[in-house]
């Protein structure tokens, strides 16, 4: 088999480190930081998404076409949200106009 | 089937399609298909997740009121139990990658149980909601001013967990079959991708509740 077969303490490991990023992001979120909240949010939870692809999912071992598809899925999706903004964020520019 | 494949040891192998060559190369095929599903998933939910962008850019206190309607305490237990879950899973790919064949077992049905108190703990969650009049339609009840955009929140949160929570309902359905093939003996030490497939599926949709938890429990949460 070519699939490369990682030590059980990794996932340990994983596990603790996603369980510590939870209570953190629940601390987070009572504290009044403004719009640094929600990047927070976000910032944690792209974290906890990236080592549970890395590891749990085992792409840190995979093929480079895996990662070409994975990064692909992220790729995509930034379009999708980033341009579905640049309308929706500059509408109330033509106020101003 | 080519004289080539044919005298290649692994061909003998059962599990092995004939148009591979080898099971290394059927296993990295069908990681590779794997992930393009996944990549039709992950864009599924992003229509969603830009839906929900575009209104709580909208309607940020109405968002935020609503949001704070949600069970925290539960959210976070869910949370913690579907990450449990991951880990059971994560535990039983290993299982399958070495043979152990009872504890791979073990591990499926622990992620199929901690699954099941996911899906449990969210039907309580949308019980309290149907009793709070928190489901949008006729009978919404809420702070009047926020009345029309907190029906927006409520219709987000209502179908992107709905949608997680049928992905759950398929990813135990999923484990029943990786379950009845490893006790079957289909699944083995060298034929263990239908379980490592399998594992992708279920840690993605974890991945999709780690972002909705903090997007639909934990916004504007120090106002109160």
């Amino acid at each position: 088999m070519s699939s490369h077969i990682l030590p059980k303490r990794v996932y340990y490991t994983i596990f603790a480190i996603l369980l510590f990023c939870t209570y953190l992001t629940v601390q987070i979120a009572f504290l009044d930081l403004g719009a640094l909240n929600t990047v927070a949010a976000l910032g944690i939870a792209t974290f906890k998404a990236t080592i549970v692809v890395l590891f749990f999912m085992h792409v840190k071992y995979s093929t480079r076409l895996t990662w070409a598809v994975v990064l692909g899925s992220v790729f995509w999706l930034g379009i999708l949200l980033a341009l579905t903004m640049t309308d929706y964020l500059t509408r109330v520019w033509r106020h101003y106009g | 089937m080519s004289h080539d494949a044919a005298a290649h040891h692994e061909a003998h192998h059962p599990a092995l399609a004939h148009h591979f060559d080898s099971l290394a190369q059927q296993s990295e095929a069908t990681t590779l298909g794997m992930w393009v599903f996944l990549v039709t998933e992950v864009l599924f939910f992003g229509g969603l997740f830009a839906t929900y962008m575009i209104y709580r850019s909208w309607y940020p206190d109405a968002f935020a009121a609503a949001s704070h309607e949600l069970d925290v305490t539960l959210g976070t237990i869910n949370t913690v139990v579907l990450i449990t879950s991951s880990l059971t899973m994560a535990l039983a790919v290993h299982a399958a990658q070495l043979g152990q064949r009872k504890l791979l077992m073990t591990f499926l049905i622990l992620t199929m149980i901690l699954g099941g108190v996911f899906l449990g703990i969210k039907s309580v969650e949308y019980y309290h909601k149907f009793a709070e009049h928190h489901v949008p339609g006729p009978d919404f009840q809420f702070e009047k001013e926020y009345i029309r955009h907190a029906q927006l929140f409520f219709s987000l949160y209502f179908v992107m967990t709905g949608l997680h929570a049928l992905h759950m309902i398929i990813g135990i359905g999923i484990m029943l079959v990786m379950l009845w093939w490893s006790w079957n003996g289909t699944i083995t030490e060298e034929y263990s991708s239908p379980i490592e497939i399998s594992g992708l599926y279920w840690h993605f949709v974890d991945i999709v509740w780690i972002f909705l938890f903090p997007l639909l429990y934990l916004i504007g949460r120090h106002a109160h």
